[in-house]
């Protein structure tokens, strides 16, 4: 088998393992409620972290924007269900996918829209503009409401629309002071969603789009000798991450009581960045686990310890810049190589290797 | 081998040239970077231009293969006018190349590499990708055999593997060319493939691009400073100096002209 | 009067605002990387004049160049320690190294001082304004109200917060324009933006230059810092990215690299910023940055003074 084929395999194979065995868990009854309440948004911020690895490892760009498409699939679909559920003829299961689905769309037109003049950009250009769009973004839903009554819609820019009907009259979206969907959203839909994001993203890196992608990260100018339209794999890229973030928003928007348009500010951006750069650029596998093992430890610390706390982006943040300078640094590429040299390392590696034969050949 | 390269012109049907450039010129500001250039390649041939350093040689590659575009002249490649056409169309239509200074695509397998520069030539759309439809799985096979075939002309195939990056430097150069192959190029254009080759290496190299014009009847195009394996394997060159063309003619007799002569070497 | 006001307002603001767009532009143009944590310097220059101002036996003008002492030490630690390792690694690395400061310094902030926002004390306390028109009487320069008896209130009045921050700005840049053109040192950092391999070649001190180009972009943020706390007097631990942010879309809008195109882009940031907040809605202004600047991009990458830069193939 090819190896990258095997590598997919385990990570969606793990993936899957892990989902069910929570899900039946949680099901149960056996975990506690504080691991039974990570579980949801563990699976939603893994979506995000999946799609933005997307744009970050595989395409080779910062998008700085990110938590604006999850926005955008959020308020979205947050309207969208709760138009469908207050008509009443719609099964909430109906109005959810349908929520979802939309949400996705939504997400992915905004894609299409701000990749049109930002996939002409790069590197540096590129993370600012979308670092403004995430904020454009957050600012517009920060003023935008609509308010439903028996004669249809009504919208409102900067304040809420004028002459409802009082006795029809239901806010969908309050601006800054966000909107109330229904929740919908449990453990197994996001289990089932992430599943199928992850497949999505797995199968599309490991077709000749996903190599395009590569290639134009690799080289721009070398993947358009060789007949790649680089602004088109960019565009289809970003697109899907965007779409697939939306779809993460769509979850989010389903899973809390009230959400609030500041929520999805540019720290929430670098949040999700730090999940995927310290997982690992452009392996899924690395993401989902730097997510799971990122977001739980605080929130496990936080029992222990309540000022433990305030000091997570602190350490983040230090992480960050040794693993940058741990990869890149001429003085640390000098001292892995020392360690590689000195033996060390290689025979704790053959060690290894033996007993994965030995494991192996039990199991055969 | 020597004979067939003679012979050459006549195997060719319909029109004999596989490139024609006709007064091309392009300005940086108010530099003439290449000057009214002609020349003519006939279909099969392996041809050379070389020159002094900044004579305008990599210019002329990317007006070419459209990263620059002319600023007066045109060239035809088979027949089809391709002037201002963008790299990308340039390449569907027939050009490759390789790069002075190597642009592999590091961080992908050799394997990928080859099968990156196979994108159009398979059919599939990204939704069957995604959901793995029979035509991925069909083609993507195709795809690896055909690639491999291609590394092993280059000897390459034993490291399909590995990521680009790790490979020597003399065969990241020919992973470069056998990319450019992938493509189906009617025209290979080679930049400086010797450089930083020694001796052996380079003799080794003739002997690839003569094998790869023979078996993928090829016409090539190659920049060359190291003038063993360009009186070696070209038969017709330009000499380009100060953008402008200084010689042209069969490799012999260009390489005798007193003019080249002292535009290498000075008075 | 208002528009009038407003826009004294605008070209203030913006003239901060071109003070910390130099910092981005110069190490821009030098260093070729995107330092996003320069705005967090600003941040910690708000807090250091803070605390130097709030000690009882520190005067202000000793207190204005411990912080600018303070940014300047920090802009060059953080290029030795995060920056310059990672000169030869890929773009992407460089620009989460400097995400990663930006957050260390936050948060490190964020520890000491808590989030509560603090009250600066602006610089030009118990002044007068620098100029107050009254309708009918004329023009009153770094005065009191002399009419306040009278119950007459000045129809335009520009503090003197806004009128420091524009003259201060104006100095500076003209100061540093000559640096850059007359000295040695300027011509250092000139050259090494063009060619820094031929620099070196040269003899040029290419990390004592983009050593200095940090310092040098360090203090004029902390120049900023006294400015904009003065004008704007909270800090937070987030004082510094927001204005950061808007001086890198500045430094954009004037042409990357290019300092009188830095001064232009921050002041036509500036009045656009505030005229947004007073014409279309103050919510939404920073949106209306932004928006600026993807138009910007979308129709002159290259800004209004810069030059338009090709890879070589």
């Amino acid at each position: 088998m090819k190896k990258t084929t095997k590598n997919n395999l385990i990570t969606f194979a793990g993936t899957v393992i892990l989902c069910v065995t929570f899900g039946i868990l949680n099901q149960a009854g056996i975990l506690n409620s504080m691991t039974s309440g990570l579980l949801e948004p563990i699976g939603i911020y893994v979506i995000m972290a999946i799609s933005l690895n997307l744009v970050v490892g595989v395409l080779g760009e910062l998008s700085l924007g990110h938590a604006g498409f999850m926005c955008i699939g959020a308020f979205s679909s947050a309207t969208v269900s709760q138009i469908l559920v207050n008509m009443g003829t719609v099964p909430t299961w109906l109005a959810f996918t349908v929520a979802i689905i939309v949400g996705a769309i939504f997400a992915a037109i905004l894609g299409i829209l701000i990749g049109i003049p930002v996939m002409r950009l790069r590197g540096d250009y590129l993370a600012i503009v979308t670092l403004g769009f995430g904020e454009i973004l957050k600012s517009l839903f920060n003023n935008i409401y609509i308010t439903s009554d028996k004669n249809g819609l009504h919208f409102g820019f900067t304040k809420p629309p004028e002459n409802i009907d009082a006795e029809t009259k239901v806010e969908l979206l309050r601006g800054a002071k966000g909107t109330s969907a229904p929740e919908l959203t449990n453990f197994w839909v996001v289990a089932a969603v992430l599943i199928v994001c992850l497949f999505i993203l797995l199968m599309f890196i490991d077709s000749k789009s996903g190599r395009a992608c590569q290639a134009v990260r690799d080289n721009y100018i070398a993947a358009q000798s060789v007949g790649i339209n680089v602004t088109k794999f960019r565009l289809m890229a970003f697109t899907l991450s965007a779409a697939i973030a939306g779809v993460a928003g769509a979850l989010y928007a389903h899973s809390i009581s009230n959400m609030l348009p500041k929520k999805f500010d540019y720290n929430l951006s670098i949040l999700i960045l730090v999940y995927v750069v310290l997982g690992g650029l452009g392996s899924l596998r690395g993401s989902i686990i730097a997510t799971i093992i990122l977001y739980a430890i605080p929130e496990v610390l936080r029992i222990v310890n309540q000022n433990i706390i305030q000091y997570r982006m602190l350490i983040y943040a230090i992480i960050l810049i040794f693993l940058m300078l741990w990869k890149n640094a001429p003085f640390f590429i000098h001292m892995r190589e020392k360690i590689a040299a000195s033996g060390f390392v290689q025979n704790i590696k053959n060690k290894f290797r033996k007993k994965d034969k030995t494991s192996g050949g039990a199991e055969a | 081998m020597k004979e067939q390269l003679n012979n050459s012109p006549e195997i060719i049907e319909g029109s004999p040239n596989m490139l024609e450039i006709n007064e091309l010129s392009i300005q940086f500001g108010g530099l003439r970077a290449v000057d009214g250039l002609n020349m003519t390649i006939k279909k099969h041939q392996l041809y050379g231009l070389i020159g002094p350093n900044g004579a305008g040689k990599t210019t002329v590659f990317n007006m070419l293969t459209g990263v620059y575009k002319p600023t007066s002249g045109y060239i035809i490649l088979d027949g089809e006018n391709i002037t201002g056409k963008s790299p990308v169309e340039i390449n569907k239509i027939g050009i490759a190349r390789t790069f002075q200074n190597i642009r592999l695509f590091k961080g992908m397998s050799v394997l990928d590499n080859v099968k990156v520069g196979m994108q159009n030539s398979s059919k599939y759309t990204t939704i069957e990708g995604i959901l793995r439809l029979p035509r991925y799985f069909k083609e993507e096979k195709q795809m690896t055999e055909k690639a491999i075939e291609l590394l092993k002309v280059f000897e390459l195939d034993g490291e399909k593997d590995a990521l680009s990056q790790n490979l020597p430097y003399g065969k990241q150069r020919k992973l470069e060319i056998a990319r450019a192959l992938a493509t189906n190029p009617k025209l290979l254009l080679l930049d400086e493939p010797a450089a930083g080759m020694n001796p052996n290496e380079t003799a080794e190299l003739m002997e690839t691009i003569r094998f790869v014009r023979d078996e993928f009847d090829m016409t090539i195009l190659l920049i060359e400073h190291d003038m063993k394996l360009v009186s070696g394997i070209c038969e017709e060159l330009t000499v380009l100096n100060f953008g402008q063309e200084l010689a042209h003619g069969e490799t012999s007799a260009v390489l005798n002209d007193p003019k080249v002569i002292t535009a290498y070497l000075g008075e | 009067m208002s528009f009038v006001s407003y826009l004294v307002n605008g070209i203030s603001l913006g003239s901060i605002y071109a003070l910390i767009a130099l910092g981005y532009t110069m190490v821009y143009g030098i260093a070729k990387m995107l330092n996003f944590a320069h705005g967090d310097i600003i941040m910690v220059g708000g807090y250091a004049a803070f605390i130097t101002m709030a000690t009882t036996w520190c005067p202000l003008w000793l207190a204005m160049v411990i912080t600018v002492a303070v940014c300047t030490v920090l802009g060059v630690v953080i290029e030795k320690v995060a920056y310059r390792p990672l000169r030869s690694a890929p773009p992407l690395a460089v620009l989460i190294t400097a995400i990663g400061v930006s957050y260390l310094l936050q948060n490190i902030a964020l520890l000491t001082q808590t989030a509560n926002p603090k009250t600066f004390t602006s610089i030009a306390a118990g002044a007068p304004p620098f100029m107050q028109v009254f309708d009918g009487k004329g023009v009153v320069f770094f005065r009191e109200n002399p009419y306040k008896a009278d119950g007459i209130k000045p129809v335009l009045t520009i503090s003197m917060e806004t009128f420091l921050a524009i003259v201060v700005s104006v100095a500076i840049m003209v100061l540093l324009t000559l640096f850059i053109n007359k000295t040695k040192a300027g011509k250092a950092m000139r050259a090494c933006s063009e060619d820094r391999g031929a620099a070196e070649l040269m003899g040029i001190n290419v990390n004592g230059t983009i050593s200095l180009t940090f310092a040098i972009g360090s203090a004029l943020a902390a120049v900023a810092a006294v400015l904009m706390c003065s004008a704007y007097p909270q800090i937070t631990p987030y004082t510094g990215s927001m204005p950061g942010i808007k001086a890198f879309v500045a430094a954009v809008f004037g042409g990357i690299g290019s300092i009188p195109g830095a001064m232009i882009g921050g002041v036509l940031l500036g009045v656009i910023e505030l005229l947004s907040k007073a014409y279309i809605s103050s919510q939404l202004s920073d949106a209306v940055v932004f928006f600026v600047l993807i138009i910007v991009l979308v129709v002159r990458p290259t800004g209004i003074m810069g030059k338009k830069i090709n890879e070589k193939v």
